[in-house]
C-alpha cells in the first residue's frame, strides 16, 4: 500500500512543460530520490508535494487522501530547503521551536522537543546561537531538526548538501542516512549528485527532460540501466555500435573483433554498454590502443581508442603491471555484465 | 633606497585622495567652520556684522520660546513625516517586491519618478492639489463623503507632512527594497510548510528582517525633513516656519547672519547627534541580522 502517491503528475508553465506523466507510488518508511540534471523537473516536483506549485493535471495523495486539496501549511510536511531558509533573526533554538509554535504545542513540551531535536543532529548547546553565526553545516543541521521536529509525515530534502564542501557532505550523508532510519520519515531527496542518491536511498527515480527515466533501487539503476540517458548519468559507461547475427547459426552478437553469443530477442544493429570497471585487457577482443592512463591511488584510469570508437576503462590498482600508453591491447567483458538496447 | 621607497609608497594615497580631500575641505569642512564662527558673532541693526566672541544668539535661541516652538515643530514634522512614509512605505516596497518582472519595472518608474521632478515643482503641485476650500483633495474627500468641511491643508502642519511624505517615499521604499532583497528566496515558503498563516509570515518572519531597512530608511527621511527648506517654505508659508526656513529668514530677510548661522549649527548638531545615535541603537539591535 503506497503512503504517498503520486499519478499522472504534470506542470506546465505557459506552453513550456516541465514535468509530464509523472507517477511514483512511495511506500511508509522509504527513502526516496529525484535524481536528474538541473531543469530536469525533480525541484519542480518536490515544490508540488510541498504544496508551493499547484500540479497542472494528476493526484498527489498521501495515505489515500488528496494532498492537492490542502494548503501547504497544513500539509504537515517537513522540508530543507537548499538554501536553508533559516530565520536569521531567531536562534538556532527559536528556528526549531517556531514550526511547534504554530501547533501550539505548549511550552514546556516545546523546550523538551527543541533539545531532544537539536541533539539528534549533534548540535547540543548552540541552542542560542544565531544561524549567521554557524558554519554551513550546522545550518544545514539546523534546517533539519526544524522540518523533523514536527514529526512530518514526509520529509522533503531540496538538494541539502549542495552547498557543503565535499567532506562534510559525506559526513552528513551518513549521519542524514542515520537519523532516517532511527526515526523512520518518509524521505524525498531532490538531488544532482548521483553518488548521493546512490549512497543514500532505497530507490532511485531518474528524471530527464520532465520526465521519468527509471525507477529503480541504485543497483538496479546502475547495473540496468533502461535508457542511454541513465546509464550516462549514473557513473562512467561505453556505449559500443553492435550487429546481432542471426542469419548464422548459432547467432552471434558482434561489436568489433569481439564476439559473444546473442541473446535472444532482438536481431540487427543494437547498442551495447559496459561500465568502465568490468572491462578487463585480454589476448583477444575489441582491439583497442591506449591514449592516456591516469593513476589514481586505488585504481587506473584508461582512456582507450578501439575500433567502436573511445572506450573508458577501469582496473583496480592491484600491483599488477598495467599496459602503457600507446600500447595495442585487446577489450574483453564477460556478456552478463553488458546491457544491450535497441539503436534509437 | 628603500627606505625612501617605503616613505613614497606611505604617501601615495594621500596624493591620490589631495584632489578629493581638498574639495571636501574647500566646500564643506570650512564654510561649515565659518557658519558656526559665525554663530558667536554680534549683530546690529545699524552696525552690521561685528566679529567678536559672544553667546548673545545662542542665548536668545535657549532662552526665547519662540524658537523652542520652531525646532519642536520641525522635529514633529519630520517625525509624523517619517512615521507615514514608513506605515505606507514598507507594504509598498513589499508589494513592490512580489510583482512579476514587468509591472515591477513599471511601478518601480512610479515610485522613482518623482526624484526626477524638482522638489519645488512637486511641492507646487501638491498646492494645486491642496488650493483652499475648493482644492482637489477636499472635493474628492468630500464627494467620497468622508469629511463634511473641507480640511484646511495650506499652511498647516498636516498639509506638510503629506507632502513631505511624498517627496521623501522613494527614500524608504528603497531602503525597505534593499532589505527584501536580501531575504531568502524560499523563506516565505519555509514559514509556510511549517504551519505559518499569512500575517503571522508577515508579522514574525519578514517584518523582523525588514525592520533595519525601515529603520536606515527613517533615518535618512528623518534627517532630510528635519533640513527641508523649499516644502515647508511653499505649504507652510511664511508663518509656518521651521529651522530651515527661520534660519534662511534670518539671513536674508532680517539679515541677522549670526543668528540665521546659529539656527543652521543647532539644526545640524540636533540632527547628527540624532541620527549617530539612533544609527548605533539599530546596529546594536539587528545585529544579527545585519551580519
Amino acid at each position: 500500500m503506497a503512503y504517498l502517491e503520486l499519478e499522472g503528475v504534470a506542470k506546465q508553465f505557459g506552453a513550456q512543460t516541465v514535468v509530464d506523466d509523472f507517477s511514483l507510488a512511495v511506500g511508509k518508511g522509504e527513502f526516496i530520490s529525484f535524481l536528474g540534471p538541473s531543469g530536469c523537473g525533480k525541484t519542480t516536483t518536490l515544490q508540488m508535494i510541498a504544496g508551493f506549485l499547484d500540479p497542472t493535471r494528476g493526484a498527489i495523495r498521501l495515505e489515500g487522501k488528496d494532498l492537492t486539496a490542502i494548503h501547504p501549511a497544513k500539509r504537515g510536511l517537513g522540508i530543507v530547503f537548499q538554501s536553508y531558509a533559516l530565520f536569521p533573526h531567531m536562534t538556532a533554538a527559536e528556528n526549531v521551536a517556531f514550526g511547534l509554535e504554530m501547533r501550539n504545542v505548549p511550552r514546556g513540551e516545546r523546550t523538551e522537543r527543541v533539545r531532544a531535536a537539536l541533539a539528534m543532529v549533534g548540535l547540543a548547546g548552540y541552542e542560542e546561537r544565531h544561524p549567521r553565526r554557524m558554519s554551513g553545516g550546522q545550518q544545514q543541521r539546523v534546517a533539519l531538526a526544524r522540518a523533523l521536529v514536527i514529526k512530518p509525515s514526509v520529509l522533503l530534502l531540496d538538494e541539502p548538501l549542495s552547498n557543503l564542501d565535499a567532506k562534510l557532505r559525506e559526513e552528513m550523508q551518513i549521519e542524514l542516512r542515520q537519523i532516517q532510519r532511527t526515526i523512520g520519515t518518509t524521505t524525498v531527496l531532490v538531488t544532482h549528485d548521483q553518488n548521493e542518491a546512490m549512497s543514500l536511498s532505497d530507490r532511485i527515480v531518474v528524471m530527464s527532460q520532465g520526465r521519468i527515466e527509471q525507477i529503480g533501487t541504485p543497483q538496479e539503476t546502475y547495473e540496468k540501466p533502461a535508457s542511454a540517458f541513465v546509464s550516462q548519468f549514473l557513473g562512467k559507461t561505453n556505449d559500443f555500435a553492435a550487429t546481432i547475427d542471426r542469419t548464422s547459426a548459432p547467432a552471434r552478437l558482434i561489436a568489433g573483433s569481439w564476439s559473444a553469443p546473442a541473446p535472444a530477442g532482438r536481431s540487427g544493429p543494437v547498442t551495447i554498454s559496459i561500465r568502465p570497471e568490468r572491462i578487463d585487457f585480454g589476448d583477444a577482443g575489441l582491439s583497442a590502443k591506449i591514449v592516456t592512463r591516469i593513476f589514481q591511488g586505488n585504481h587506473w584510469l584508461f582512456q582507450c581508442d578501439s575500433e567502436c570508437g573511445p572506450a573508458t576503462v577501469i582496473r583496480q590498482n592491484d600491483g599488477r603491471s598495467q599496459p602503457v600508453e600507446g600500447e595495442a591491447i585487446h577489450l574483453t567483458w564477460r556478456p552478463e555484465d553488458m546491457g544491450v538496447r535497441g539503436v534509437a | 633606497m628603500s627606505a625612501s621607497a617605503e616613505e613614497r609608497n606611505a604617501r601615495t594615497p594621500w596624493a591620490l585622495t589631495a584632489p578629493a580631500l581638498m574639495l571636501f575641505v574647500g566646500v564643506l569642512l570650512i564654510p561649515l567652520a565659518m557658519t558656526v564662527m559665525l554663530s558667536f558673532h554680534d549683530w546690529g541693526q545699524y552696525k552690521g556684522i561685528e566679529p567678536v566672541f559672544i553667546l548673545k544668539n545662542w542665548h536668545e535661541i535657549v532662552t526665547d520660546p519662540y524658537y523652542a516652538e520652531m525646532f519642536g515643530r520641525t522635529f514633529r514634522i519630520a517625525i509624523l513625516t517619517t512615521l507615514l512614509t514608513a506605515v505606507l512605505g514598507a507594504p509598498e516596497a513589499y508589494i513592490l517586491n512580489r510583482m512579476g518582472g514587468r509591472w515591477k519595472s513599471v511601478f518601480l518608474l512610479v515610485i522613482l519618478g518623482p526624484l526626477l521632478i524638482s522638489v519645488v515643482a512637486r511641492t507646487l503641485g501638491w498646492a494645486l492639489l491642496f488650493g483652499g476650500n475648493n482644492g482637489l483633495v477636499n472635493k474628492l474627500l468630500m464627494s467620497a463623503g468622508l469629511i463634511r468641511a473641507p480640511i484646511p491643508f495650506m499652511f498647516t502642519e498636516t498639509g506638510m507632512v503629506i507632502a513631505l511624505a511624498h517627496v521623501m517615499m522613494p527614500f524608504m521604499v528603497l531602503s525597505v527594497w534593499a532589505a527584501l532583497q536580501r531575504l531568502d528566496p524560499q523563506i516565505e515558503n519555509a514559514a509556510m510548510s511549517l504551519g505559518a498563516g499569512p500575517v503571522t509570515i508577515i508579522r514574525r518572519i519578514i517584518m523582523p528582517q525588514i525592520m533595519p531597512g525601515v529603520l536606515s530608511g527613517a533615518i535618512i527621511v528623518f534627517s532630510l525633513s528635519a533640513s527641508a527648506f523649499a516644502t515647508p517654505a511653499i505649504i507652510g508659508g511664511r508663518r509656518l516656519k521651521v529651522a530651515a526656513t527661520l534660519a534662511y529668514d534670518e539671513f536674508l530677510n532680517t539679515l541677522d547672519w549670526p543668528l540665521g548661522a546659529a539656527v543652521a549649527t543647532l539644526l545640524l548638531a540636533a540632527l547628527v547627534l540624532i541620527v549617530v545615535g539612533s544609527n548605533a541603537l539599530i546596529e546594536r539591535r539587528y545585529a544579527e541580522v545585519f551580519r
